[in-house]
């Protein structure tokens, strides 16, 4: 048996606050993005609205590895993103946060949505009839009414941003202080068999 | 001001067609429940884009199908009380006051402290909307709503959810704002008693259709609309000013009619105020009774006479420059040989009184 090495040396303290600032980051993305979606989603009708729907809820019905194969091919040099970004996202944070984002989506966005549709449409009549403009509503009767749901939205993508694997390696790899996650540092430990399983 | 409204609109089988306009003062648009009432207000306020329709107020056009214009609900400046008050629940009432009130910033207000006092609210801005009774919830419901500054009020039935005692508790408060504050309100409801308590305008409503519409007191003495607001609650409105608190306790009162005797008032001597009196009330003789118990006998002449479905009839009569109705038996009606013109005395049986206000 190999010597274990301290559990909390220098690398494993870059790596606690990698994934903090990964899952903060990646929370406050999807707030600003899921947010106005749910919305949308929740007051919109038709074909567009079945569309988007399906797919912000692809990541729970795909395997992650195969949603971080999809991205890192997305990511990749040879993709039509890195043309149109002149740098390639794969094995960067900014790319684990895209990658984040999209997989946590449907955590953050449902939670929303279902607070905007249990809310109704009559508060922002309400609202209306009180010469608030549509904005100015959201803000100050949808948003207020809706905080219970954004709330467990925002916990629901910061925990499952940090307890993510799959996704995160096929992205990110695993390099230190730049995309070495939590997870991703457990599994390299077990691998390599430094903490004791037996 | 005076809103001015023709709607055209389909839904769920059912059809609204209706025009009327509605002068200053308090417009009431009566008629059962699924007449097209709420449909109409919505379409005032904005909340609903009718199929085909023109809303006017004064000469500013909120809406006209023809020529593609809405206005937006927010740029209306159209107030709306809603049945169930719908205040914001993460607010306290004094937030909720201010809500309407702080999008309203340009131009001058009521003033709050007015307003709260009129209303009674004054105890409760600090709680939230949770913690108040039915009653206190739609004063302060009309309350944000006023305060929003608006040229016209509207409100959907604001006291049909609430009980007898909490609707008393409001009436007044209603009344104060008519006569008050000068906006004009268009106020749906289905109860006799507070169209003739509040109504200056009446639109009779029935299946989508406008069936009458005219100042209050000529619509409800309307024997043809009678049965619209059923037979019980048929009757007329007269106006009236007290002059006198006899020695007995009894109150003096005069209107175009004749004097009149009622052991109770709400207002002062001076002031003027509101009778209703319902056609099941109303005797009527060919000569003056003698030695009778009844007070209040008023002369009159026979307008019109409308035989009912049953072995009922309706007797419109004028006395002065009012009008009364009488429901009485098919065989009276024969054995007066009651006709046009033909003088009668009405006695009356019963009496219901409101303060009106002295400009109405």
């Amino acid at each position: 048996m190999t010597e274990t090495a301290p559990l909390f040396d220098a690398a494993m303290i870059e790596t606690i606050w990698l994934t903090l600032k990964l899952a903060v980051i990646s929370t406050a993305v999807l707030l600003l993005v899921g947010t106005p979606l749910a919305w949308w989603l929740s007051r919109a009708g038709g074909l567009w609205k079945e569309i988007v729907a399906t797919l912000v809820a692809l990541p729970i019905v795909l395997p992650p590895t195969v949603l971080g194969f999809y991205l890192l091919i997305a990511m990749g040099p040879a993709s039509p993103l890195t043309a149109l970004l002149g740098r390639k996202l794969s094995f960067t944070f900014e790319g684990l946060v895209v990658g984040s984002v999209i997989y946590s989506l449907p955590f953050v966005v449902n939670p929303i949505r279902n607070a905007f549709e249990a809310m109704g449409s009559r508060p922002m009549e309400v609202a209306a009839t009180l010469r608030a403009s549509p904005l100015d509503a959201f803000f100050t009767v949808a948003l207020p009414l809706a905080l219970p749901g954004i709330f467990t939205g925002a916990i629901l993508g910061f925990a499952h941003t940090v307890g993510e694997f799959g996704v995160v390696l096929m992205i990110g790899g695993g390099i230190p202080g730049q995309t070495k996650v939590l997870s991703v540092q457990i599994f390299d430990y077990v691998e390599t068999l430094q903490c004791p399983t037996r | 001001m005076t809103l001015s409204v023709t709607l055209g609109h389909s839904f769920g089988g059912f059809t609204l067609d209706v025009a009327f306009e509605a002068p200053p003062g308090v417009t009431v648009l009566f008629g059962r429940s699924g007449c097209g009432k709420t449909t109409v207000v919505n379409a005032v306020a904005g909340l609903l884009r009718p199929q085909r329709g023109r809303i006017m107020l004064d000469d500013q056009r909120l809406l006209d199908t023809n020529a593609r214009v809405a206005v937006p609900p927010h740029r209306r400046r159209i107030g709306y009380v809603f049945q169930d008050a719908r205040l914001f629940p993460h607010m306290t009432v004094r937030q909720n006051l201010s809500y309407g009130r702080w999008f309203a910033r340009r131009g001058n207000g009521p003033d709050i402290g007015h307003i709260v006092d009129l209303l009674g609210i004054g105890p409760l801005l600090t709680r939230r909307p949770g913690l108040l009774s039915g009653g206190e919830r739609q004063r302060v419901a009309i309350g944000r709503a006023i305060l929003s500054n608006p040229r016209l009020l509207l409100m959907d039935e604001p006291l049909a959810a609430l009980d007898e005692g909490r609707k008393a508790e409001i009436l007044p408060y209603l009344e104060r704002l008519r006569d008050g504050l000068g906006l004009p309100i268009l106020y749906v409801s289905h109860s006799v008693a507070e169209v003739a308590r509040l109504a200056t305008t009446v639109i009779l409503l029935d299946g989508g259709r406008v069936r009458a519409a005219g100042p209050a007191a000529c619509v409800l003495s309307d024997p043809q609309a009678a049965p619209l607001f059923g037979l019980r609650e048929a009757g007329a409105i007269l106006t009236a000013r007290v002059t006198a608190r006899e020695a007995d306790g009894l109150v003096r009162l005069d209107c175009q009619a004749g004097t009149l005797w009622l052991p109770d008032a709400p207002a002062a001597p001076g002031n003027s105020v509101r009778l209703r009196v319902l056609a099941q009330d109303v005797m009527l003789a060919l000569t003056r009774p003698e030695e009778i118990s009844a007070l209040n006998v008023l002369a009159g002449t026979v307008q019109e006479v409308i035989p009912g479905a049953g072995h009922d009839a309706l007797v419109r009569l004028r006395v002065g420059d009012d009008a009364l109705l009488a429901r009485i038996t098919a065989r009276s009606a024969g054995a007066l040989a009651l006709a046009p013109g033909r003088p009668v005395f009405a006695v009356l049986k019963s009496v219901a009184v409101a303060p009106e206000s002295m400009g109405a």
